[in-house]
């Protein structure tokens, strides 16, 4: 699937770039695109470290273990292949935490390391499990309260009301993960898991 | 309403750290040595994310510099005249799920263009908070574990981005229209 989608954006955009004579720009696309994705993944060490150190104060100190407690009645519907006290659950909580509130710099390594967990229980580790797929689900919609990006551009910008978005956004972010749900739900079913 | 979200967002990060380090100071947890241990496998994850973003990268950038995506656009031009999508909008809504500091030039450019509090500008604002950028989020989360067949996962991402988007034109034209 992604190998498709993959190689049909590479072969349209040379078919396209070579009909319109922008191949120049193809050129340095390429290699502006690979330095962009090193670029992206060497920025984000500091953050991964960072957040990594904080993930490990908070497992040593049980705070994962009792979040996951809490919260698992909530989370056990989404992942019903996750056994309840499975690391993985602290991890998941944690992330979904972190968007909500806007963290978005600390939703990916908590995120990260949530897939880490469920990789353990993978019986085959290049594909993706159905947990992994929803953990992924609702992060590409990734629920927030607050847009916190948005808020400070448009109070940059000269918004009379920066935050008067926040009640749209919300609805919209709310219809997207609702949407990643009840899909990510009906393609489980159809592929045999549970 | 300004105060208090601003105060929430300026709020969360500091709370968050002051929370998870009292509760291991009561735990008794030594803390230095527990981050120290946690943090040395941020070098690790980065390194194995490269080749993914790299190969993500390398077909978005592609994509965008061939006029490949302006195609894309306009081929769907029809249909999003027909929902009354401003013309302005239609290119936000299909470099979202591409990349996002592509998207956020390019709300800042309609910003510029017809001001934060115009109907653009909040709707464009709406559709940058209404979802993630799926390719990019796929990528690090699959990439960090070293999947390589997603199944269903990248269809459900798009899936949810096209509902989130509509929902973002949708409720920016009841609420502000």
């Amino acid at each position: 699937m992604i190998s498709v989608i993959w190689l049909g954006m590479i072969v349209i955009s040379i078919m396209v770039g070579a009909a319109t004579g922008r191949l120049d720009a193809v050129n340095r696309a390429v290699f502006e695109g690979a330095k962009t994705g090193v670029s992206i993944a060497i920025g984000l060490i500091g953050i991964l470290a960072f957040w990594l150190g904080m993930m490990k104060i908070a497992e040593q100190a049980g705070i994962l273990r009792a979040l996951s407690r809490l919260l698992a009645p909530l989370v056990r519907r989404l992942f019903p292949d996750v056994p309840p006290n499975h690391p993985a659950m602290g991890y998941i909580l944690s992330n979904m935490t972190a968007n909500l509130f806007g963290l978005g710099n600390a939703a990916t390594p908590m995120g990260i390391k949530a897939m880490e967990e469920l990789q353990k229980l993978n019986p085959d580790p290049k594909t993706a499990t159905p947990a992994m797929c929803t953990l992924l689900a609702l992060n590409t919609a990734s629920l927030t309260l607050i847009p916190t990006t948005v808020i400070a551009l448009r109070a940059q910008m000269g918004s009379g009301n920066p935050v008067e978005i926040v009640g749209t956004t919300l609805v919209a972010t709310a219809i997207g993960t609702a949407t990643a749900i009840v899909f990510d739900r009906w393609f489980r079913r159809r592929s045999g898991g549970r | 309403m300004y105060g208090w979200v601003t105060a929430l967002s300026v709020w969360a990060l500091p709370a968050l750290l002051a929370g998870i380090l009292s509760v291991a100071l009561v735990r008794r947890v030594s803390v230095y040595e527990a981050f120290v241990e946690g943090a040395k496998e941020g070098f690790g994850t980065a390194v194995a994310i490269i080749p993914h973003v790299v190969a993500m990268m390398v077909a978005i950038s592609l994509f965008r510099a061939s006029g490949a995506l302006d195609l894309l656009v306009s081929l769907f031009r029809p249909l999003t005249e027909l929902l009354r999508v401003p013309e302005e909008i239609v290119p936000l809504a299909f470099l979202r799920p591409l990349t996002g500091s592509g998207a956020l030039a390019y709300m800042v450019d309609l910003f510029q263009a017809h001001g934060p509090d115009s109907l653009i500008g909040r709707m464009a604002s709406t559709i940058q908070g209404s979802t993630d950028t799926t390719f990019y989020v796929l990528a690090v989360y699959f990439g960090a574990v070293g999947i390589t067949r997603v199944r269903y996962a990248l269809t459900v991402g798009l899936l949810a981005d096209l509902a989130g988007i509509a929902a973002a034109i949708w409720i920016t034209n009841r609420v502000f229209g």
